[in-house]
């Protein structure tokens, strides 16, 4: 990302003193836990029991063994992936359609349904949890069906935040397109969804992934409705990690390795995406 | 990166239909698309109906919920539940009474975490961002190292700073007390006042990353030639600073404080990893107090309550920022 320098004139020493005190100090608070983890995961049981050591008296892999079978974090972690992946789709999908009607045609609710997508991003979680759990709670009652606990239940409350987020980030981002394009491409004989899908959604692709990567990241990483909407067999990450609490012992190194590769795909994806990400959080509303 | 597209307020402002210069730019054209009649009804109606599902029915149940007396004998057929009137909403602010004592509590609680987490996040955010405006080696690699906080899952961050802040094993008391000496005993920081602090701590280090990223965005609005003409006339990097990057951060930063408030306000994760499902009363943020109340207590008619109230402050946060904020653009522009 070249950018040109801000001042044609070198800066003064205390200028750069100060950045490289602040940096220092960014960058040793931003590391510090993830060198925990990384370090921690590979030292065996008896040192991240006992006090801290900086350098592990030994290395081991064992944890990276032991993990699998701990707790089963293999099935915590397809359950993740069905529902993360599951609402990201969902929610991009659905909002690559309403995001079009929005950016590109004016009708009667626009400013409505613009202004209550908007609003229902500032509502706390917990305000929809109480009610979809009832709700759930009570069609698993009446009807049979088990969205309560069931995967599917997840990802539709997935949805309450990466819905909003996406509609929101795509109307800036379809907006920030050329309307010509799209014109010109049904004057050429395209259909307005001709258009949508050749020239606003391939022109459109880094806000796309953009709200693709941060929906997926959050649902990730999603601790509240996980927490209350699986049972055993659904469980995700974020409620399954605990596990390797027992009763009498914490096994910290296991829980460290297991953080570590829950982490490693989406910082991974996370770094390799971020450009898209940093331009389509910026394009599109901040949030 | 690629260039970012200008003006973020205005699309705001656009997507709420307000925007005048837009709609100057758009009339000609609405004739046009007039003539599409029910297509964007079409293509809204998913969108719609799931907004209706995970939105606006529970949002309406929240509230018809608030004022039934909910408890965990009518969970399976909460319509059964008896009428409580404003029952809930009594004891809610009962302050004299214990479950309005320790709401307020609370409240209290999650205003002064709000107000320190947003502050620090803001604070390194910005220093980050401005101190890595200009290019220099390693730049790249640093943005890089500052963003992964941000990307790192929740629960995996935040359990590693629960390890870290174990009393007997963890880091923060190996530095403390053992290598610096601070300390006579090594503390306690996840029960106690001290878990006040190590809230915040977590708080921070997972926020900041995001200001640095929208602030980082917004230094790449400003023009050169602003810097340029400083320059020339002969003022250093620290005027510059404070002359020309922080006022025209002003905008970025109204809605970057806004964001951050809500986030932080709302924040049920940290607390919740960091401490289990009962948070120490000096950490006692409002969703987990809710939560607690709901599905530990099992009283949900008063965590709806609770819920609803919590949702009218917020409101009432985000209009008088709104209010402020337009009304010093209107003045900016006069």
């Amino acid at each position: 990302m070249p950018k040109p320098p801000r001042s044609p004139s070198a800066p003064p020493q205390s200028f750069l003193w100060t950045r490289r005190v602040v940096l220092t100090f960014l960058t040793a608070f931003a590391l510090l836990p993830v060198y925990v983890m990384v370090s921690s995961s590979v030292k065996p049981l008896q040192d991240v029991s006992g006090k801290f050591q900086w350098i592990p008296s030994g290395l081991t892999i064992r944890p990276y063994f032991d993990i699998w079978n701990t707790v089963p974090l293999a099935r915590y972690f397809l359950n993740s992936l069905i529902v993360a992946g599951a609402a990201t789709v969902l929610s991009v999908v659905i909002a690559v359609f309403a995001a079009y009607a929005v950016s590109r045609y004016r009708f009667h609710g626009r400013r409505v349904f613009t202004i209550t997508v908007l609003s229902t991003q500032m509502f706390p979680g917990i305000l929809f949890l109480l009610p979809l759990f009832l709700i759930f709670v009570n069609i698993g009652n009446s009807t049979g069906i088990a969205l309560y606990g069931s995967r599917g239940g997840l990802i539709l409350t997935y949805l309450t935040f990466s819905l909003p987020f996406s509609i929101w980030m795509l109307i800036g981002y379809f907006d920030s397109i050329p309307r010509d394009l799209d014109e010109a491409a049904m004057v050429d004989g395209c259909g307005p969804l001709g258009a949508l899908f050749r020239v606003v959604v391939p022109a459109a692709v880094p806000g796309i992934v953009a709200v693709a990567v941060y929906a997926f990241m959050t649902a990730w990483g999603e601790v509240l409705f996980a927490s209350v909407m699986t049972n055993d067999v659904t469980r995700t990450l974020s409620v399954g990690l605990k596990g390797y609490a027992t009763q009498n012992d914490v096994y910290w190194n296991q829980v460290m390795a297991a953080s570590l590769v829950v982490s490693v795909p989406v910082v991974a994806g996370f770094l390799l995406l971020q450009r898209y990400l940093v331009a389509g959080l910026t394009a599109g509303a901040v949030k | 990166m690629t260039t970012v597209a200008p003006g973020r307020t205005d699309r705001a402002d656009s997507g709420a239909g307000s925007g005048k210069g837009d709609a100057r730019r758009r009339l000609p054209r609405i004739p046009d698309r007039i003539r599409h009649g029910g297509l964007p009804y079409l293509l809204l109606l998913p969108a719609v109906v799931l907004e209706l599902l995970v939105h606006l029915i529970p949002m309406v149940m929240g509230i018809v919920m608030s004022f039934r007396r909910l408890t965990q004998f009518y969970i399976r057929n909460w319509g059964e539940a008896p009428w409580a009137a404003l029952d809930n909403y009594k004891v809610a602010v009962d302050f004299d009474a214990p479950i309005g004592q320790a709401l307020l509590h609370s409240f209290y609680v999650t205003c002064l975490f709000t107000v320190f987490a947003v502050g620090l996040s803001w604070l390194f955010g910005v220093g980050a961002a401005i101190m890595m405006q200009e290019n220099f080696r390693g730049r790249g690699f640093l943005r890089a190292v500052f963003l992964t906080p941000y990307a790192l899952p929740v629960y995996a961050a935040v359990i590693t700073w629960a390890f870290m802040f174990q009393r007997d094993n963890g880091l923060i008391n190996h530095v403390l007390h053992d290598q610096l000496g601070l300390t006579d005993q090594p503390s306690f920081w996840l029960i106690g006042d001290n878990s006040f602090i190590a809230l915040v701590v977590v708080a921070v280090w997972k926020s900041w990353p995001f200001a640095f990223l929208i602030v980082m965005a917004g230094l790449q609005n400003i023009p050169r030639e602003l810097y340029e003409a400083a320059a020339i006339d002969g003022a250093g990097v620290w005027q510059q600073i404070r002359k020309i990057t922080l006022p025209s951060l002003r905008p970025v930063n109204q809605v970057l404080v806004l964001v951050l408030f809500l986030w932080t306000f709302n924040d049920f994760n940290t607390p919740y990893v960091l401490f289990g499902r009962a948070a120490p009363e000096a950490a006692d943020l409002i969703s987990v107090h809710i939560y607690q109340s709901s599905f530990v207590a099992w009283n949900f008619g008063s965590g709806s309550a609770m819920s609803v109230l919590l949702l009218l402050f917020l409101l009432l946060v985000t209009a008088v920022h709104l209010l402020l904020t337009s009304r010093g653009r209107r003045g900016a522009d006069a």
